[in-house]
């Protein structure tokens, strides 16, 4: 080993084969970079994009949804309405647990369906305690089961919302009618904000959702329920696609009960002002500060 | 003090030189960096092997998505971030040399305090190589840079962690590479170039690790993290961390190197530990006390973790390992006499790591989503494809940590030094 030259020689050896075994184990990356587009990449922040920029990002997604899952959809950008809050509330007294709302969500939400995701979870509670420390989301029974009541939890819309708070790169913010958003297009996944949320609302992309063409909602949104990528954070948006066009969100409209009220804050005549004014009303974990936009009440 | 005209002169000869010494600096540590005797080649070669394992591994996460690992909506955070928190930890403590050798000059430690900033060096790039592991989106990162991205500053602790961990990386690079291409000249390197810089680099350490606590503490949706005492007890274990990684390396230096290492700088290493370890256990004491006497839902957390939690229980056997490790590493620190039985003390130091880097890794980061917000209890442990990339972060930062070592060994011992005037250029 003396020799220099020798010892050059094998060192030279030596990188080669590190470089060949380095080559070797990044080879998988070629497959993912197949599904990244340039424009993709170098995309900017939905605040930062003109209307010419949005329209064609959004014909971007329109193209790759068609391609990667094989059907045609719309995808649009809808802003929220100057003067409009919305804001939710939910019966305890009569939601009986059926979870057709989370079921609503699934579909009309683009969700994953291996995982049967759904930006609800609804809680089996005992009479006596609104400790969800004595709930559970695995009930397997008949509903409505005697000596419980049915408490579904989905995003808070908080004024003070921790999620935003801590996003490093600005990638969800509250929009001006009170919903909280994610540009799925932007977000990183380091996934401090589904840390940061109290209400267990925000869902990781742990995989490329996988969903048959013909079970896709074709009419979609930008912030809301398009096929959100891999690796990015998401969350109820109050169907903004269908809410900001004057419809009722899908879990309401899937709701036999009649539990959900959903509306215009800013309205006086609206249900829901009539519910906040005259219902005995409450929010979850209210200790915490986060002013949610979604109440809780119960009858008589 | 010289006129400025001549000092000007000086600089221009400095810059000159520079110009061609640098080059040749970088050349040579190329060399000494790939040249060894048997034993290090082994080392080196079992290290890049871990580390190709771990690299393949993170090119399967990018293609299929974090969901290859153990993580769920409900731990959403696990192995990557548990080991980032414990090398911040690591990068933190190395100040504990830092202060003997500048603020008390002790002459013994200040020979060798350049293990600890490389170290400094080394473990915080395994903390950004985690956080980059952990990510969903790698090709976004460019998202998070100042004034390219969007940064969310001040109000995301977050963005103050993508500020004070490069911040601390560039000010040890900064000093290592002063000092070495200082000696590397055979030049007395001048204070004004790097006091300055290695004071600064004390308050940062501690700015990293209270950042990094804060980065927990402040949620407060969590309350087994929403504690006022998580940023002193980082920071303290922090102290017991560094001190004991740097007990073994200063060994290895001295059994594997013509470095001279003195007995001196270990002993006070040791004599920091035995208070560190005991203050860290005082307040992980005061923790679980407050925990425990109140009660109510706030203990769930904790209960999953010492004791188990609805028949739920995979965090038990290691958090009772690590508790058992502490104590009675530290009470080895107390009692065993350097001077004569180091080698219990080096024993006492594997498994006070071992400890603590339960204690702020998995012990720290899962308990915070066990049970979840909603009190759902659903378990995580790390699965073979988290071990592999997180071993193989590691053996980059331990080949980090070699080379550096070896680099500055060489240019101490004087092996490594610039060519004569004449020949400067030519290798
Ligand atoms: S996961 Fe996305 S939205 Fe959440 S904090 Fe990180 S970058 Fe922001």
């Amino acid at each position: 080993m003396s020799d220099p030259s020798r010892r050059t020689m094998l060192k030279g050896a030596g990188a080669t084969l590190g470089a060949a075994a380095f080559a070797r184990a990044v080879a998988p990356i070629t497959e993912w970079t197949n599904d990244l587009s340039v424009e993709g990449f170098l995309q900017k922040h939905y605040k930062e994009l003109t209307v010419e920029d949005m329209s064609a990002v959004l014909a971007r997604i329109e193209r790759e949804t068609e391609e990667q899952y094989g059907a045609k959809v719309s995808v649009e950008d809808v802003r929220p309405t100057p003067g409009v809050q919305f804001a939710y509330a939910l019966n305890l007294s009569v939601c009986i647990g059926c979870r057709r709302c989370a079921k609503a969500c699934h579909e009309e939400n683009n969700h994953d369906r291996a995982t049967n995701n759904s930006y609800i979870r609804v809680l089996e509670m005992t009479n006596g305690s609104l400790n969800l420390e004595h709930g559970t989301v695995t009930y397997d029974h008949a509903v409505p089961a005697p000596g419980k009541f049915y408490m579904p939890v989905q995003c808070h819309q908080c004024d003070n919302a921790p999620c935003v708070r801590v996003c490093p790169v600005e990638a969800t913010w509250k929009e001006s009618d009170g919903i909280v958003v994610v540009d799925y297009d932007w977000c990183i996944g380091c996934r401090y904000c589904e840390a940061a949320c109290p209400y267990h609302a925000r869902r990781f992309n742990w995989s490329k959702p996988e969903i048959p063409a013909d079970e896709i909602n074709p009419d979609q949104a930008y912030l809301s329920n398009r096929i959100r990528p891999q690796g990015v954070m998401e969350k109820c948006t109050f169907c903004l696609h269908r809410t900001r066009r004057g419809k009722l969100p899908a879990c309401l409209e899937a709701c036999p009960t009649g539990a959900r009220v959903f509306g215009n804050l800013a309205d006086p005549d609206s249900e829901i002002r009539w519910v906040l004014e005259n219902k005995r009303v409450f929010v979850l974990k209210e200790d915490l500060g986060t002013q949610p936009r979604f109440f809780y009440f119960f009858d008589e | 003090m010289s006129t400025p005209s001549s000092e000007q002169e000086v600089h221009e000869h400095g810059v000159t030189e520079a110009v061609i010494s640098y080059p040749q600096f970088l050349w040579k540590a190329l060399g000494v960096a790939t040249d060894g005797n048997a034993l290090f080649y082994v080392w080196m070669t079992a290290l890049t092997a871990v580390w190709l394992v771990g690299i393949n591994a993170f090119a399967h996460q990018i293609v299929q998505g974090q969901g290859l690992t153990a993580m769920t909506d409900h731990v959403s955070w696990g192995m990557y971030i548990g080991n980032f928190t414990f090398a911040v930890g690591l990068a933190a403590g190395a100040v504990m040399m830092v202060i003997p050798a500048y603020l008390y000059h002790d002459e013994d430690m200040h020979d060798v305090v350049i293990v600890g900033e490389i170290l400094a060096i080394a473990a915080v790039a395994v903390a950004l190589a985690f956080v980059n592991v952990d990510i969903g989106r790698i090709d976004r990162l460019w998202h998070i840079i100042p004034f390219i991205g969007r940064f969310n500053f001040p109000v995301s602790m977050l963005t103050w962690d993508i500020i004070v961990l490069p911040g601390y990386f560039l000010i040890n690079l900064h000093v290592v590479g002063y000092l070495l291409y200082m000696r590397f000249l055979g030049r007395k390197p001048n204070p004004k170039w790097y006091i300055p810089v290695v004071l600064l680099s004390i308050v940062w350490a501690v700015s990293i690790h209270t950042v990094t606590a804060f980065l927990y503490s402040g949620l407060g949706g969590r309350p087994f993290w929403n504690s006022a005492i998580l940023a002193p007890r980082f920071v303290v274990s922090a102290f017991v961390s560094g001190p004991a990684f740097i007990v073994l390396a200063l060994q290895i230096v001295r059994r594997f190197s013509d470095f001279y290492v003195g007995h001196k700088p270990i002993v006070t290493l040791i004599n920091i530990l035995r208070i560190t370890a005991v203050v860290n256990l005082f307040l992980v004491g005061a923790e679980v006390f407050t925990e425990f006497y109140t009660g109510g839902s706030h203990v769930a957390a904790a209960e999953y973790l010492y004791f188990g939690l609805h028949g739920k229980n995979a965090l038990v056997p290691w958090i009772w390992t690590a508790v058992v490790c502490n104590v009675v590493a530290a009470g080895i620190f107390l009692t065993v006499d350097p001077r004569k039985n180091l080698w219990i003390i080096d024993v006492a130091c594997v498994m006070t790591l071992f400890g603590l880097w339960v204690e702020k890794g998995l012990g720290l980061i899962v308990p915070g989503f066990v049970p979840s917000t909603l009190h759902e209890v659903v378990e995580y442990l790390p699965n073979a494809l988290e071990w592999k990339i997180s071993l193989g972060i590691w053996a980059l930062g331990l080949i980090i940590f070699t080379l550096g070592l070896k680099i500055a060994v060489a240019v101490f011992t004087g092996t490594m030094h610039v060519d004569a005037a004449h020949d400067a250029g030519e290798v």
